[in-house]
């Protein structure tokens, strides 16, 4: 019923409830098809198994970041003020001398150091986490070919999407277009590339 | 478990969410706040916010130009106005990391349509907070001598200083509260993005939205992280305010030099954080015609949560006292009966007992936490009562330091009082673009909240994989 677009990106399907949207990539996922995603104005529960994505390694980063961190202020900390004066003292730069005697006690207090080592892994872990998120989901990315879709300017309010985008080796644009016409969406469009 | 909570959730969850709203009616409801006309109370607001704001300026530039001596503090009474409204700002701020983040992880619904507004204050506090150590170092302009960078003059900070571990901690909480709060904007910034009619609002908000669209694995991502900041927030307001403290508590002190400081300050500042939340979410809740999100159900719990952490307070100062009689030393017994108590500052001692210790019982009271002016009235008190705490702790043991020949007295200057009075126009003048340019309800989180986005898996009711 269309011709073959050589330029699509995809077909997308709009739902109006969240548990539509759900079915539909459950469907899909049936189906065998893989490049597709979903998309919804807030986290939509079960729609990543529903689209058979894995789980993000998000958390794995956040850690070492947050160790990267610690182990940054104690290192810090620990050249510049910790070290007991030694022979190699002047082999060494002389920026990491820099031993204050307080109170007489020792140059290397660790304990004195948690509190900045505790801060800076906080500061890296949180800096791991949002930008790490952003730079895995592609952003910033101000322009997308879903944005051509007028319909999609309600992903974001109040309506729920489903895009199956045109490089899944099974799509083909009129099977496709009618199993998606199947799962009855609102509205079925085009997505230009 | 699971199934109780969910039943015994309903009737709850009404009341947090009065009226009936569609997706469609949350988001037009919010955003329409900031997609509308300006009002012309938002003008007066703001125009009077910005004009104390000039008070600051003024007393800041007065600071620069003649110095530290414009301020009341000598010898020796060296922390004056200055670190009693750093601690009482930075105090107010955590509220709003208590709300998005412990909140957020014990699953009280009921933080979404408070923890961005919440935020913000966190952010705006801990700004006005952050000018009051810089202006006290009495050369300002060279803040970076604080900061661990290889100098030419090859100098390091001296890390076990408690006046160190503060720059880490306050500069840290500043960074990731302000991560945290762009954070959750993101979704509700493109979902402006979305609604905006002019060119060039769409395209700021677009900007501002990163692109954000939706997707599912993009969520997935994002409510892991989110998750994760709130997890590392609130660690994280634990040890800010428990290195305020050992600004106080690591010196030997009498009075300062007690093991009670940390968990006693932490639960000052949420006690008074929570009182600026409700002062600030009073008014804006009925200006902006908010009843329904912000509903009397919040409030009750905020009272609730106040009634908490000023009972702990209390018992703080219990503690300060009793230790000061059980240590058997003359110099911790004279400064609290002497001093404290019934010294040239013990009318503000008592004041803040009043404030802070016997005003807030009445919260055990259900018509004080569900009556509105007197909550109002409440939350007020105790954000005076805390200032006073701040005052009490640090004047009284100033003055009399171990040789009796250096006591002195100390007193606010004009500028000292300009000063923090133009940090009201700070806080309130951010808090006014704050409430204009972005939508200060979560509107994606009380979409998230509503009973029609509950899915389940289709043919799966035998099992679910999680």
């Amino acid at each position: 019923m269309h011709a073959p677009e050589p330029t699509l990106f995809g077909l997308l399907a709009e739902f109006d409830t969240p548990q539509a949207l759900v079915d539909a990539a459950n469907a899909a996922r049936v189906k065998g098809f893989k490049v597709m995603d979903g998309y919804s104005p807030f986290p939509v529960e079960g729609l990543r198994e529903a689209l058979g994505k894995p789980r993000t390694l998000m958390p794995v980063l956040i850690f070492c970041g947050g160790l990267t961190g610690c182990f940054t202020a104690f290192v810090l900390q620990t050249f510049t003020s910790g070290g007991h004066p030694t022979e190699w003292d002047a082999y060494v730069p002389q920026w990491f001398n820099y031993r204050l005697n307080i109170a007489g006690r020792p140059f290397f207090s660790w304990p004195a150091f948690v509190p900045a080592m505790f801060e800076l892994t906080i500061l890296f872990s949180a800096f791991t986490a949002l930008f790490g998120m952003l730079l895995l989901n592609g952003y910033p990315r101000l322009h997308h070919p879903l944005f051509e879709v007028k319909e999609f300017l309600r992903a974001s309010s109040d309506r729920f999407f489903l895009c199956i985008e045109a490089t899944d080796p099974l799509f083909d644009i009129d099977e496709t277009y009618a199993f998606m016409k199947h799962l009855n969406p609102i509205s079925l469009s085009e997505v230009p590339q | 478990m699971a199934t109780k909570e969910v039943v015994k959730k309903e009737p709850d969850e009404e009341s947090l969410f009065t009226g009936t709203y569609s997706f469609t009616t949350v988001t037009s409801k919010i955003n329409d706040i900031v997609l509308g006309p300006t009002s012309k109370g938002w003008v007066f607001g703001f125009l009077a916010s910005f004009m104390v704001l000039q008070a600051l300026l003024m007393a800041l530039t007065w600071l620069l130009y003649e110095g530290i001596g414009v301020w009341g503090v000598n010898i020796p009474v060296g922390w004056g106005f200055d670190i009693i409204n750093f601690v009482w700002w930075i105090g107010i701020g955590h509220a709003g990391t208590l709300i998005s983040a412990i909140l957020l992880l014990f699953h009280q619904k009921w933080r979404t349509s408070i923890n961005r507004f919440a935020e913000a204050m966190t952010l705006f506090a801990v700004a006005c907070a952050g000018i009051y150590p810089l202006a006290h170092m009495g050369r300002p302009w060279f803040f970076y001598w604080l900061l661990p960078y290889p100098s030419t003059m090859q100098l390091w900070p001296q890390f076990r200083s408690p006046l160190i571990w503060d720059v880490f901690a306050v500069s840290t909480y500043l960074t990731v509260s302000l991560l945290f709060w762009y954070t959750g904007l993101i979704p509700d910034l493109s979902s402006m993005r979305d609604r905006a009619k002019n060119r060039w609002v769409r395209m700021i908000y677009g900007v501002l939205s990163l692109g954000w669209r939706g997707a599912a694995t993009h969520w997935h991502r994002y409510e892991t992280i989110y998750l994760l900041l709130a997890g590392l927030s609130t660690p994280l307001v634990l040890s800010v305010h428990t290195i305020v403290s050992f600004d106080f508590a690591v010196g030997n002190v009498p009075g300062w030099h007690a093991t009670i400081f940390p968990p006693y300050f932490v639960a000052g500042a949420v006690f008074s954080g929570f009182a600026m939340v409700v002062t600030l979410a009073v008014p804006v809740r009925v200006i902006y015609g908010l009843k329904d999100f912000i509903t009397d159900k919040h409030l009750d719990n905020m009272a609730r949560v106040m009634l908490a952490t000023g009972l702990m307070v209390f018992y703080g100062y219990g503690v300060e006292a009793f230790m000061a009689y059980y240590s058997g030393s003359p110099d911790e017994q004279g400064l609290f009966l002497k001093n404290r108590a019934f010294g040239p500052y013990g009318v503000f001692y008592w004041l803040l007992i009043l404030c802070n210790g016997i005003i807030p019982q009445l919260l055990w009271f259900k018509f004080f936490r569900t009556n509105i002016p007197s909550l109002f009235a409440i939350s007020i008190v105790i954000n005076i009562g805390m200032w006073l705490e701040r005052f009490v702790i640090l004047m009284s043991l100033q003055r009399i330091p171990w040789q009796s020949s250096t006591w002195g007295q100390y007193s606010p200057t004009i500028w000292d009082i300009t000063t923090y009075v133009g940090t009201f126009g700070l806080f309130f003048t951010l808090l006014f673009l704050f409430m204009r340019l972005v939508p200060m309800i979560s509107a994606f989180e009380m979409k998230h909240m509503m009973p029609e986005s509950h899915t389940h898996a289709p043919g799966t009711h035998a099992g679910d994989k999680h």
